[in-house]
């Protein structure tokens, strides 16, 4: 992402939470005193009027949470821009009545009018923004995720920094070979068996308290990651701190990416570091009789354990 | 073997399963001598925990031999005859070097699951769903026992079966539940609830110095035991009115700790029961807290509300106005069971208590499902079952 796009990006949210809150405000205000915006708009009110614009209100208050909760989804904003038409069009059917300050109407108007190029232009931006994340011409993917371990930071540190035994507590990765040069191959076996494949190199090794690698040309998954490794505060054990990005592959790969990282690429990390603190604070992996099975399972004793991928059982 | 298996609400049924096997080092495989039907496996039972699936096997209160142990179990060998806690809890991680077992941060593998509905997760408990973790329970001929270097514990021959199964829940549920009282000489402590855990609790108070304790239930045969055996006074909520009778009892100051026994599914007469009924069917509310709710209220300015009935997801209506201009105090959790172990084990070999004495009903395994349906209905003045695979 080029700094300028960063920075456009950037005013847009500010933009799209402005019009969130504006939603709310105006809902709540349609909602509980109905007669006072009527009158400041122009229409004299009539009790019809009154529950079209507590209804206009509850339609802005959805739009509104929507909106806050959910800054990436253009659907919300799309919402609003039908809310907007729908208003438009109420004003100029009440600009005809005779009854109405058409004064008011009009100054009403052209301020929905400005409110509704503003989400036009916002809802443009995030559709846009979606389907680009899509076509991979941004990083796809990025996730933060920490965990504490009843460790000291040179242990956990020494665990981790044995790559090839990484496989213990990552569930999708095969094996892991060094290569020499603080290089090092990775297999990964995604879901359906598609097996993906890496060269990986180490950017930077500070003992007992940092690592970061990233993934050479050619890679299956181009992505780039770190570890850092702080002492936590009294007497926690380890603070351990994984920062991920991926950068989006085409096609196969792509999504086959997706599954193995699912919705949210930070759940699957998760996941991995929970393993990895079982293994460190527990000596293995902790299997429970329906956690050994892949997806859903009742909790009842397994047929054979000869069948079981135990795999995930450490290195010993 | 045979395993009792909940197949769907308020069916449970008898099943053929494989054997359990060791899975980790440190697990051990028990054949289960004694094992009981626990107060909160009737919400498993009504479909109030989410995530059970068709084929779970039932039952977290259990105690046998050591059948095997895996290469990681050094304190063990097989024949030998233990009680096993229902959390697992790793021994190692820094909830359990605090001794908080039921709050393992290892031993439950669906932890994410447990994440999302309650913020964090708890320990893995046996029998108990697949949000602590979807371990086979206690209600079978044999159980695996993950860390069991670390929960079970030996019992001398010298005691039965019967007089220390409750080890693995009950006895240190209502022994915490009475510890959280902080009870101080003079104090009075209410139990709502006269089921296993109430009536545990309320002798525990005694033992930890309460002056009185006062037991509230609507079931004559439980108030009767909690009268009898317990030595409680006791209320009966569908003939008097509770917080006006504790009002009664304490000068208007109130009972100096309330203890909540009951959990999830309590019942009340009248349109508070008809809400929250109403509110649980259509998801609106999860759990109906109607003793807490009263315990709230009953309790003294300054006072311990202490939680060890199950709740599961979300409470409606809680008097937190109440809670808060009155400076109460809540303490809850699962039971640390590993923490109590040994010097509730004192207590039973000194004759201090013998747990015992709550049993009401004597099946086999196979009778489990009649049990199930017998202890709901409270028939037959059902307030214990304990079954006996072998």
């Amino acid at each position: 992402m080029s700094e300028r796009e960063n920075e456009s990006g950037r005013d847009v949210s500010q933009i799209v939470r402005g019009l969130g809150w504006f939603s709310i405000g105006l809902g709540l205000a349609e909602i509980l005193m109905p007669g006072k915006l009527s009158r400041l708009i122009g229409i004299n009110k009539e009790e019809n009027t009154l529950a079209l614009l507590r209804f206009y209100g509850f339609r802005e208050l959805g739009a509104g949470i929507g909106i806050l909760s959910q800054p990436q989804e253009p659907m919300w904003l799309w919402s609003r821009v039908a809310g907007d038409v729908v208003d438009l069009s109420s004003l100029l059917k009440a600009l005809n009545s005779e009854e109405n300050d058409n004064g008011k109407l009009l100054g009403a108007l052209l301020a929905v009018a400005g409110v509704t190029a503003l989400d036009v232009y916002c809802a443009e931006q995030l559709s846009a923004a979606g389907s680009s994340e899509g076509r991979g011409q941004r990083m796809s993917a990025q996730a933060t995720e920490t965990i504490l371990i009843n460790r000291e930071p040179d242990e956990v540190y020494s665990y981790w920094h044995n790559y090839e035994q990484l496989p213990s507590f990552m569930k999708y990765i095969e094996s892991v070979t060094l290569t020499g040069e603080g290089r090092s191959h990775w297999v990964a076996k995604g879901p359906g068996g598609i097996d993906l494949e890496w060269d990986a190199e180490t950017t930077e090794e500070r003992p007992g308290q940092f690592l970061s690698w990233r993934s050479l040309p050619g890679a299956d998954v181009h992505h780039a990651g770190s570890v850092r490794f702080d002492k936590a505060t009294g007497g926690r054990g380890t603070l351990l701190r994984v920062e991920m990005q991926y950068a989006p592959p085409g096609g196969r790969i792509s999504a086959t990416l997706a599954k193995l990282v699912g919705q949210d690429p930070g759940a699957q990390i998760k996941e991995d570091l929970r393993r990895l603190k079982q293994v460190i604070e527990t000596g293995e992996v902790v299997a429970s009789d329906a956690s050994i099975h892949p997806g859903m399972h009742p909790a009842s004793p397994p047929e054979r354990v000869e069948d079981l991928n135990l795999a995930l059982s450490p290195v010993s | 073997m045979k395993a009792n298996c909940w197949m769907g609400k308020r069916d449970l049924r008898i099943q053929n399963v494989p054997d359990p096997k060791i899975l980790n080092k440190r697990d051990a495989i028990v054949r289960i001598t004694a094992t009981a039907i626990c107060g909160s496996d009737l919400h498993l039972y009504n479909g109030m925990v989410p995530t059970m699936e068709a084929g779970d096997v039932m039952g977290h209160e259990f105690m046998g031999v050591v059948e095997e142990t895996g290469p990681g179990v050094k304190n063990l060998k097989r024949g030998d005859r233990v009680v096993v806690p229902f959390p697992i809890a790793c021994g190692g991680c820094w909830s359990c070097s605090h001794q908080m077992y039921s709050l393992c941060e290892n031993s439950n593998p669906n932890a994410g699951m447990a994440e999302k509905l309650w913020g964090h997760s708890g320990a893995g408990i046996f029998g108990y769903s697949h949000l602590t973790g979807g371990f086979a329970g206690g209600q079978a001929e044999y159980a695996r026992v993950p860390f069991a270097d670390v929960g079970p514990i030996k019992v001398p021959e010298s005691l039965t079966d019967e007089q220390v199964l409750f080890l693995s829940d009950i006895f240190p549920t209502g022994y915490m539940g009475a510890e959280m009282c902080s009870i101080q000489p003079g104090d009075t402590i209410a139990v709502w609830g006269c089921g296993p855990v109430g009536q545990l609790a309320i002798k525990s108070a005694y033992l930890l110095g309460a002056e009185r304790v006062i037991a509230i239930d609507r079931f004559p045969a439980r108030l009767r035991m909690a009268h009898d055996k317990g030595g409680a006074e006791t209320l009966h909520y569908e003939e008097t009115d509770v917080l006006e009778a504790l009002q009664e009892a304490t000068g208007g100051r109130g009972p100096d700790a309330c203890i909540d026994a009951v959990g999830l599914e309590a019942h009340t007469p009248g349109i508070v029961h008809a809400y929250d009924r109403a509110k649980q069917a259509m998801m609106l509310e999860s759990d109906r807290p109607i003793a807490l709710r009263q315990a709230v209220m009953a309790c003294r300015n300054g006072g311990t509300v202490s939680v060890i009935g199950v709740y599961g997801g979300f409470i409606d209506k809680f008097p937190m106005g109440s809670f808060m201009n009155r400076s109460l105090t809540m303490r809850t959790g699962q039971t640390h069971v590993h923490r109590y172990l040994k010097p509730l084990l004192e207590r039973i070999e000194k004759g201090e208590i013998d747990p015992s004495y709550i049993i009401t009903h004597r099946l086999k395994l196979d009778e489990a499902p009649e049990g199930f349906a017998k202890f709901l209905a409270k028939d037959d003045d059902c307030i214990k079952v304990v079954l006996k695979p072998h």
